[in-house]
Order: C-alpha cells, then sequence, then structure tokens
C-alpha cells in the first residue's frame, strides 16, 4: 500500500478515534506519519487560538466578536484580538479585564478554573496597585525621554514606596 | 566564544550522564516552573526599559542569597551565535531565549542540575534535569528553588487562576513535567504511533527531539503533562509518572520481540552503524544522532559489549554543531562540521576497542 501523500510505501497506518464520523485510517509513509502525528501536539499559540476560535463561533455573533476584539488591557493596552493571534496576554491585569472571556477558554484547555495547588507566602499588592506601579514605569520612561528628570526622580521614589508597600493584603488581582 | 563556557563544553552535563534509575530507556527527567514579577507587564509588552529592570532586580535579589554564590550568570543577549546555540544543545536555555531580543539572561548551576532563565516567555523560567528517571526529586529541587526565590521576589499571582502566565496554557501551577525517553524498538516494530495514541487520551503530550532542521533525531520522544491548572503539583508529577513505566515495558517488550525474531538481522543493523560512525569521512548531524541511537540500543541489548554508555552519550552532545565548534575553539561552517563530527567520531569510537575505552575530554 502507497502513502496517502506520496509514493513511498506506507508503513504506518493511523486509526483516528476521535473524528465524529467514526474510526479513521490512515495510512502514511514514516515521513509523512511523523509529520502528521508532530503536527497534532500544536504549538501553546495555535493551541490558544484554535480553542479560543471554537469558543466564540459557539457563543457570539460577528458584531459581539468585534466588539470583544476591540476591548483593551487599560494596563498593558493589548486588545483581545491581539491576545487571540499572539496567543500571549500582555499583563497580569488581563486577567481581570478579559476574565468573562478567559475562563472558558481555561476550562477548554486544562478542564478547570480554579487553582489547586501551590501559594506563595509573600502576598503580591493590589491590583490595582500592580496595575499603578506598571504606569508609573511609562511615565518615568516617557519623563526621561523628555529630560525631565526631577520628574522621573519623583516617579521613581513613588514606584519605590509602592514595591516596599507590603501592607495591602488584598492578593487579588 | 565566551571563555566561561569553554569549561562546560568538555564536561557532559547532568542529563546526559548516563545514570540513574532506568537510564537504559530514561535518558532525563526535567520539571520547570514559570513565574512572573508582580508589578510589570508580561514579556509581550515589556519596553526594553522594564525588560533590564527586571533582569537588574532578579539578579541582585539572586546575588544576596548564599545558594547563589557558586551560579554562573550569563547575560544572553551578549553573547556570540555559537555560544547560544551551544546553551540550546545542552538544554540550559531555550531556542526562544536565544533568539528573542532585549536584556535576558540565564543563571546556571555548577552541576547544570537547574538553571533560570530570565525574560523568556516569562520573566523567569526555573528548570531542574536529572539523570535518568527521578521526577520526584526533581520537582522537589525545583519546589525549593522556588520558594528561595519567592523570599526575595513577589509573584504575579491570582487567588484563583494560580501563578499568572503569559500564555493561558501554563497558568495555575505554571509546571511542566518532561521526560525524555530513548525508544528505538517502538519505533522499529512501528508501535510508537500506537503508543502515542494511547497517550493523548490522558492528557499527556509527547514530542520528538527535533535536530538542526526539524527532523526528528535518534529515536528520543519527550513526554510532558498538557494541563497545568486544576491540578496541584504532585498530582501533575505523578500524572507523568504513571505513564513512563507503561512505556519503558513496551519499549523493553518491543527490544526482547526483536532480539527473539531478528537478532541477526538487529546485529547486522548494530554493527553497520557502529561501522560508519567509525569509518565515515564526513557526516551530518542527523545521521550521527540516527546511527548512535542504534549503537545505544546495541549497547543496552548486549550486542556491543565493548563500549561504555557514557562515551555514547557524550558522543550525541559533543557532536552537536555548536559544541563541535566550542571544542574545536573556533567557528565552523556546515560542511567543515561535518568532516569535524567524522573525524571526532573516528577518534573516540575507533580505538574504544577492548581494554582500550577512549575517555571524552
Ligand atoms: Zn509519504
Ligand atoms: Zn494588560
Amino acid at each position: 500500500m502507497k502513502c496517502q501523500h506520496c509514493e513511498k510505501p506506507a508503513t504506518f497506518h493511523i486509526t483516528e478515534l476521535t473524528e465524529p464520523s467514526g474510526p479513521q485510517v490512515m495510512h502514511l509513509c514514516e515521513e509523512h506519519a511523523r509529520h502528521y502525528l508532530s503536527k497534532e501536539q500544536s504549538t501553546p499559540t495555535s493551541l490558544v487560538a484554535d480553542h479560543l476560535e471554537k469558543q466564540l463561533k459557539l457563543g457570539q455573533t460577528a458584531e459581539e466578536l468585534a466588539e470583544l476584539d476591540q476591548q483593551e488591557c487599560p494596563v498593558c493596552g493589548i486588545t483581545f484580538y491581539e491576545f487571540r493571534n499572539a496567543g500571549r496576554l500582555g499583563c497580569p491585569y488581563d486577567y481581570t479585564v478579559f476574565q468573562k472571556d478567559l475562563e472558558p477558554l481555561l476550562i477548554n484547555i486544562h478542564a478547570s478554573r480554579e487553582h489547586k495547588g501551590k501559594r506563595p507566602t509573600r502576598l503580591a499588592p493590589s491590583a490595582d496597585r500592580q496595575a499603578e506601579l506598571i504606569q508609573l514605569r511609562r511615565e518615568m520612561e516617557e519623563a526621561i525621554e523628555k529630560e525631565n528628570y526631577e520628574r522621573a526622580s519623583e516617579i521613581r521614589d513613588r514606584i519605590r514606596s509602592l514595591e516596599s508597600g507590603q501592607s495591602d493584603t488584598s492578593s487579588d488581582l | 566564544m565566551d571563555p566561561k563556557l569553554d569549561e562546560l563544553a568538555g564536561q557532559c552535563g547532568e542529563w546526559l550522564r548516563g545514570t540513574g534509575p532506568e537510564s537504559d530507556i530514561v535518558i532525563s527527567s526535567r520539571v520547570r516552573l514559570a513565574r512572573n514579577l508582580a508589578g510589570f507587564p508580561f514579556i509581550k509588552k515589556c519596553s526594553p526599559e522594564d525588560r533590564q529592570a527586571i533582569e537588574r532586580t532578579v539578579r541582585a535579589k539572586m546575588e544576596k542569597l548564599e545558594q547563589w554564590k557558586d551560579v554562573r550568570y550569563l547575560m544572553v543577549d551578549e553573547l556570540s551565535e555559537v555560544d547560544r546555540q551551544f546553551l540550546v544543545e545542552r538544554q540550559l536555555i531555550s531556542r526562544e531565549l536565544a533568539d528573542s531580543e532585549g536584556a535576558r539572561a540565564v543563571a546556571i548551576d555548577p552541576g547544570e542540575q537547574f538553571s533560570v532563565m530570565i525574560n523568556e516567555e516569562d520573566h523567569l523560567r526555573l528548570q531542574v534535569m536529572h539523570s535518568g528517571l527521578s521526577l520526584q526529586e526533581a520537582w522537589q529541587t525545583v519546589n525549593a528553588l522556588d520558594d528561595l526565590i519567592e523570599g526575595e521576589i513577589t509573584y504575579a499571582f491570582h487567588s484563583k487562576f494560580g501563578y499568572l502566565t503569559a500564555c493561558p496554557t501554563n497558568a495555575g501551577t505554571g509546571l511542566r513535567v518532561s521526560v525524555m525517553l530513548h525508544l528505538p524498538a517502538l519505533v522499529i516494530t512501528r508501535q510508537i504511533d500506537k503508543v502515542f495514541r494511547s497517550l493523548q487520551k490522558i492528557s499527556v503530550t509527547v514530542r520528538g527531539l527535533y535536530g538542526e532542521g526539524s527532523q526528528y533525531m535518534g529515536d528520543f520522544y519527550q513526554v510532558s503533562n498538557q494541563i497545568t491548572l486544576g491540578r496541584s503539583e504532585e498530582e501533575l508529577v505523578q500524572q507523568v509518572s504513571e505513564v513512563i513505566p507503561v512505556l519503558i515495558d513496551y519499549e523493553r517488550r518491543a527490544r526482547r520481540f526483536l532480539v527473539e525474531e531478528s537478532e541477526q538481522d538487529l546485529h547486522d543493523d548494530v554493527s553497520r552503524a557502529r561501522g560508519i560512525l567509525c569509518t565515515a569521512k564526513k557526516i551530518s548531524s542527523e545521521e550521527t544522532m540516527h546511527y548512535l541511537s542504534k549503537v545505544r540500543m546495541g549497547i543496552n541489548l548486549g550486542l556491543i559489549d565493548d563500549l561504555p554508555i557514557t562515551t555514547i552519550n557524550k558522543l550525541f552532545i559533543h557532536t552537536q554543531p555548536a559544541h563541535l565548534q566550542k571544542l574545536r575553539g573556533r567557528t565552523l561552517g556546515s560542511a567543515d562540521r561535518n568532516v569535524e563530527r567524522a573525524s571526532y567520531l573516528q577518534r573516540h569510537l575507533a580505538d574504544s576497542g577492548p581494554g582500550g575505552a577512549a575517555e571524552l575530554n
């Protein structure tokens, strides 16, 4: 028997059990079999994109999707569209901003949306405070760029005091 | 080339020591944690200044630690292409860290058991590698390392979603547990696809080990957990741990089958592989992996008894492109590497007959 994709003999016979139409048998040469099998282990980026695509098609109309895509994180500026394409988030605050659409995604990927396991003993500052830190760093860079060093050092002091201030006990982002 | 790395080039590295439980089939066990600093954007949205601030913060905090004093700290952005490739071949850094841009670094312990990548896909990637099958120990080591760092640095953490990572596929524990296996008999008997299938149903992924191009090399496969959220670290380690003995058993049965059914063919195959490695005048890294894999299996089956497995393990790593160049002390083009590789193999295999097993240095 020949390989389905080339002239070489088919030495791998893979039965695909996950197809809804019933078992499907693939006849492939060694090279194409390896290629086929390796494609199945998708990269995180394509994994995220695939899951999101399915999820969004199921739940949203075109207008709703367009609206969702335009949603933007106020802290790092990433849009949902950008995330959907790259499979990477822009900052920790995104888990809060996009929570409504991230939860079903996490369930699709992990079959869970609830962390079970290790927790840091050191509490992170509140989400607002972390967002403020990220924004202050930006402002500082801008001040330096404009050679406004007085303003930059003011911001630096504010960052330092925020970073050292662990008194805020809310650990949720 | 960075002289700090020359010393590493000569040694074998933890994961190819060739010792530890089940080391005839299990090459290495690796456990990694993804972590991000609170108060910074993820790498994708980091400005060059953010990246520098993260790198400096981590370095400054780490340098204070007693456990850190022997650690080799390398700024990856300042390394040559060959040196970066060298660290990838040794699995001390990822290809992504080697190829990205901006401030980024790696901290490596002298025994090469752990490395910490800074500014990879996440701010921190802690990994621990052990030779052979020892996931529990590797997990405990990386957990202790994480505790140590967490004592100094505030991580981005969410009470519901756990450790926050740039990609939601890593969220929760940020834990990836991987075991690298040598499965030549399952490949020869063409059962490897069936094995892949059975594994995917229990959310474990299998990857081939890729070579210079993107070809599979030497029948090596990596098994890892797919899920990171909703299960404890111990449960995830356990999940992968339970699969490995099954794979080992499949491979051993396939090896026995081959010996019983076609010992002569097998012996012929193994001997030819060794012959080519000993006599070739030029040889690619893919071809080298392919034949070294056969020789390695031959040793494990007792078809070759005058070659130590440690020699083969070292040759696997030392014949990789960047290693060859580091050991030679200069950069070499692909054609020159093939000649250099052949002569390197010859020197270390040809005179390794009984009594004269060549020690690599
Ligand atoms: Zn084919
Ligand atoms: Zn954001």
